[in-house]
């Protein structure tokens, strides 16, 4: 069992990976399905030969909301916002999209992967937006 | 496989109803079942038992509380867990149980108790539908969030305006009004929807189904049974069902739901009808994006034009399909393990001409889609009488 990781799971390297922020996913050397977050078994064809790699952590919002009325456990935290990003090697993730106000996200914007604690204490990736370059 | 029919149906007032236990609620609902019938209860074979939650319960295995309750030991017992698909996962291993030829004569029953812990232990344990790893725990993800971002996704591509959204909620508040097991039996206007308390954007009060409490029943026979039961058996003529991924950030879109599209048309093929011969529809209108999305999901309307589709009053009583004409979801209320069930019961009741004043003339083919999770999966049902 690992400290950082929030469960167990045989994927509770990717907890250490993001306390060193990198955000890392697993690909199926069989075929070559990626995910992240990481599997450690594929589920398109049930390989568990799987290795590492790391990903930019950018990518662009695909769909976004601002939680007004938060489970218990976020209540202090309310208003947030909720972004699905697709990042550039593929996969999507749900987080937080934090340093920015309600009414300036849109949709289609550039975001990177930042690394901060969630209300538990654990590590987590969350986004902000990328500067424009 | 044998065919099946719904030849008794219960339910109870849904609402807050701090009046009666979670087995007290099924004994209801069973009860005007078992009356709505001319059998005795010793015929039933088998009691299946939806029940979302152990966590609003407060009891592990729930359903043995309401089968030790409507008296139905030592008969097998079976609880379904599907979330807020749980009566439709109810009735479809229902539906198994007789047309394998198992049984002859199955009792189904869906029942939830949700308001007796605080709104916002409500919130917390619904939330844990979400994927509690990658979403809910970390990043306190809520069901009404999952579904905004479904909504601000339909609109952003088809145009759909919150206006819209809110003439949804504004159709089954007015449909509630003529079902006394309403929890808001109420009119509102598309101003007041607009101007509810912001849940989750675009999604505001009006716009999010309330939490009940409730229960509603169904006796399954087999068609040769029901017969001699009934003269006005119910008989369910199509079966569909499909899931999708536990996290929705790893959804393909975020505009419909696969697993509805899925479900519906294989309920369509076996029942073998086509959209056009749907006489009414009980769809799962969580939220009012829900039942848009439901409309193009199930065919209804072209894909887009959901909006346009209650805009027109096309889902009105009297347009092209009447949906939710007991008040859905959103306006007669959640009860997460009796919705599938009371679906079925507003059907039956409408297929034998009992709809009272929301009857909707002459019906024939129905149908109810109810959506567990955010489409993790989605139980699609097609009756005929």
């Amino acid at each position: 069992m690992n400290d950082v990781s929030p469960f167990q799971t045989k994927v509770a390297w990717f907890f250490e990976e993001l306390k060193n922020k990198k955000l890392v996913g697993t690909r199926c050397k069989k075929c070559k399905a990626v995910y992240c977050p990481p599997r450690a078994d594929c589920s398109k064809c049930y390989s568990s030969d799987m290795e590492r790699f790391q990903l930019s952590g950018k990518g662009a919002i695909l769909a976004y909301t601002v939680i007004y009325v938060a489970p218990e456990s976020f209540s202090r935290l309310a208003p947030y916002i909720l972004v699905i990003a697709k990042l550039d090697e593929g996969p999507k993730l749900l987080s937080h999209l934090v340093g920015v106000k309600p009414e300036d996200v849109k949709v289609g914007m550039r975001v990177e992967a930042v690394f901060e604690p969630t209300p538990d204490g654990s590590i987590y990736y969350k986004f902000k937006l990328l500067k424009q370059s | 496989m044998r065919r099946v029919a719904i030849v008794g149906v219960g339910h109870t007032k849904f609402g807050k109803r701090s009046d009666a236990s979670l087995r007290e609620l099924a004994f209801e609902a069973v009860k005007s079942a078992i009356e709505d019938t001319q059998i005795s209860l010793n015929e039933v074979e088998a009691s299946i038992v939806g029940i979302a939650s152990d966590e609003l319960a407060d009891q592990l295995l729930p359903a043995t509380p309401v089968a030790d309750y409507v008296g139905m030991n030592p008969k097998p017992n079976i609880r379904v867990e599907a979330a807020c698909a749980t009566g439709g996962a109810a009735l479809r291993t229902g539906w198994m149980a007789v047309a394998s030829g198992l049984h002859d004569l199955v009792l189904v029953c869906g029942v939830e108790k949700m308001t007796e812990v605080p709104t916002a232990r409500a919130i917390e344990i619904m939330g844990m539908g979400g994927d509690v790893q990658w979403e809910f725990k970390p990043f306190g993800t809520t069901f009404p969030g999952y579904y905004a971002m479904y909504a601000d996704a339909h609109m952003r591509r088809y145009g759909t305006t919150e206006r819209q959204l809110a003439l949804v909620s504004v159709k089954n508040h007015r449909n509630a009004t003529k079902n006394p097991y309403a929890h808001f039996p109420k009119e509102i206007s598309v101003e007041d929807v607009l101007k509810s308390k912001p849940i989750a954007y675009p999604l505001k009060l009006y716009d999010c189904c309330p939490i009940s409490d409730g229960a509603a029943a169904v006796l399954l026979a087999s068609g040769e049974r029901a017969k001699r039961i009934t003269d006005t058996p119910v008989y369910i003529a199509g079966l569909g069902c499909a899931s999708d991924s536990m996290a929705v950030f790893d959804r393909s879109d975020f505009t419909s739901i696969k697993s509805a599209i899925l479900a519906s048309k294989q309920a369509y093929k076996m029942a073998k009808i086509e959209v056009g011969d749907i006489d009414l529809a009980e769809v799962h209108d969580c939220f009012s994006i829900a039942e848009i999305m439901a409309y193009e999901d199930l065919g209804f309307c072209e894909k887009g034009k959901g909006g346009k589709f209650i805009e027109e009053g096309q889902s009105e009583m009297g347009g092209k399909i009447p949906v939710n004409v007991d008040g859905g979801l959103l306006a007669k209320g959640h009860p997460l393990g009796a919705t599938g069930i009371s679906q079925a019961v507003e059907i039956t009741k409408q297929l034998r001409g009992e709809g009272g004043l929301r009857q909707v003339a002459g019906a024939e083919v129905a149908l109810s889609h109810n959506v567990g999770g955010t489409g993790h999966f989605v139980y699609v049902h097609v009756y005929r009488r």
